[in-house]
């Protein structure tokens, strides 16, 4: 059987989740947020969500890269990548991601050269290798990925790089959390804090959340483990009526974050005054552009953006499920329309998305681990 | 793209101090480590890699089970490192595939969807 007997900390799980068990309050519900995708993807493949006690809701937040572009910026790419002598480059991931005329293999099937890269610097490669085209990389992610990416426009800078240019989509998640907040739709007790995230920006930026929202919030490294742990320390804050951050990943991320990161970004990016989420619509100052001082490697300087906005189709409900309102499985194309070979929406398409995530071991882990959990609940006293 | 990779540094060039040669998952190639240059980096040492790039300096102990945790998530793992071994970043001179300009500057994607390093890269 899959899920947490078969990880070497089985025992150690085992006796959190009955700490957790123990720190919530009788006929009290709790929600909290996992912001990042990466963790999603734990929470589902070890079915920790069932694990947990049934007051305590894990809602899966806005923090998947490839989920919250737009399609327009889908459309937007393969227009820059229309244009004569270009060749498009992005992470594997966005490939298959829809826009308003097809994905990216879509566009290529009709002559376009979209080509998948690992890293930025295998863009600039391409630049190099190919000196009569103008190669522009499409740059995606949250903080995670933007040092790397103004590194790679320094690095062209430098080596005085002329044919490359950046597509920056690049999102910053503090924006996102406080419009979840702002947003009525949802009430949450606490947040489990992103990990990789947070090596970059550190933990600081956070404390608003805690401090004018009242929520605590936990950053958390990616193991099973390290998730149920976090849970534990968001409960304990709620238990003694505080509402603070703190860091469970500390052998990853040091509070004040990667200051040469920061500086890199701060040179050659800055924040736009908004940009569109999928599903979340406009929120200000939530993504990166380049500065005026890197326009020459600026794609949407150097060429012309159509910049159009395209609705998602009707039946998607990417919105509510990035905004944690609706689960995967209520959005009614789920598992027939929308499946990771033919995604309707963005959050069947990456790995990290919530939808992708639960399709692919959800269904699986319930039905396994609801037997396994009532096996446990007899034994070590953790509700089922 | 969000997982990080862990690797151990085997060499750093003096000439190209943000520049090492790194075994990440068995393979060595060429990581940027410019981001950690206030960590006095050397062999030896544990990074985590988030798209070629060295993000944070880990212990070996954590560079294990995040090791064990990649290995427990299978697919999108396995779709990073191929990705990973596929990509050549800068072309070093120390890293074997530095300068092939063929084949190995993308990873292809079957048509069944799933992410393929190529052949020269593997
Ligand atoms: S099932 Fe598809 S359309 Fe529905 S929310 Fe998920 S990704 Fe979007």
């Amino acid at each position: 059987m899959r899920f947490v007997d078969e990880y070497r900390d089985s025992d150690k799980a085992r006796a959190l989740a009955g700490r957790i068990a123990a720190l919530c309050e009788p006929g009290r519900t709790y929600k909290f947020m996992e912001v990042c995708g990466g963790h999603t993807h734990t929470i589902y493949k070890h079915g920790l969500e069932d694990y947990l006690p049934e007051a305590i809701t894990l809602i899966h937040g806005p923090g998947c890269p490839v989920c919250v572009i737009p399609m327009g910026r889908v459309d937007d790419a393969i227009h820059l990548a229309g244009q004569p002598d270009v060749i498009m480059t992005s992470f594997g991931d966005m490939m298959r991601v829809p826009g308003g005329d097809g994905s990216f293999f879509d566009a290529n099937a009709k002559g376009a050269d979209i080509r998948m890269v690992y890293s930025p610097l295998d863009a600039l490669r391409i630049a190099r290798d190919n000196p009569a085209k103008h190669v522009i990389f499409m740059a995606i992610g949250f903080e995670t990925t933007v040092p790397s990416t103004a590194m790679t426009a320094l690095r062209a800078r430098t080596e005085g790089i002329g044919n490359f240019s950046v597509f920056c989509n690049h999102v910053t998640i503090i924006p996102a959390i406080k419009a979840i907040l702002d947003s009525p739709d949802l009430r949450l007790d606490g947040f489990i804090g992103p990990g990789h995230v947070s090596s970059v920006i550190g933990c600081a930026p956070y404390e608003f959340i805690a401090r004018d929202y009242g929520k605590p919030l936990v950053v958390a490294g990616f193991e099973p483990l390290d998730i149920l742990q976090s849970i534990y320390m968001i409960l304990r804050q709620l238990a003694e009526n505080r509402s603070e951050v703190e860091n469970q990943y500390a052998r990853v991320v040091p509070w004040e974050g990667n200051l040469k990161a920061l500086d890199v970004i701060n040179e050659v990016m800055e924040p736009r005054a908004y940009f569109e989420w999928r599903g979340l619509g406009f929120i200000s100052h939530s993504a990166l552009r380049m500065k005026n001082t890197y326009a020459d490697l600026d794609a949407e300087h150097l060429f012309q953006v159509p910049g159009g906005r395209v609705a998602d189709p009707k039946a998607c409900q990417c919105g509510e499920v990035l905004k944690g309102v609706l689960k995967p499985w209520e959005c009614k194309v789920f598992g027939t329309a929308c499946t990771p070979e033919t995604p309707i929406g963005t959050c069947m398409v990456s790995s990290e998305g919530a939808c992708a995530a639960y399709y692919n071991f959800g269904r699986f882990t319930r039905s396994r681990v609801k037997e396994a959990t009532v096996r446990h609940s007899t034994a070590q006293g953790v509700q089922p | 793209m969000c997982l990080g990779i862990p690797g151990e540094i085997i060499e750093i060039d003096p000439d190209q101090p943000d520049l090492a040669t790194v075994e990440v998952s068995g393979v060595r190639r060429a990581i940027n480590v410019g981001l950690l240059s206030d960590e006095r980096l050397t062999p030896g040492d544990w990074i985590l890699i988030h798209v070629g790039f060295a993000l944070s300096k880990i212990d070996e102990e954590e560079a294990r089970s995040a090791m064990a945790f990649l290995e427990s998530i299978g697919q999108a793992y396995e779709d990073e490192i191929a990705a990973l071994r596929a990509s050549t970043l800068d072309a070093s001179p120390q890293t074997p595939a530095a300068g092939t300009t063929e084949g190995s500057e993308v990873a292809q994607r079957g048509s069944d969807g799933v992410l393929r390093g190529s052949e020269g890269a593997r």
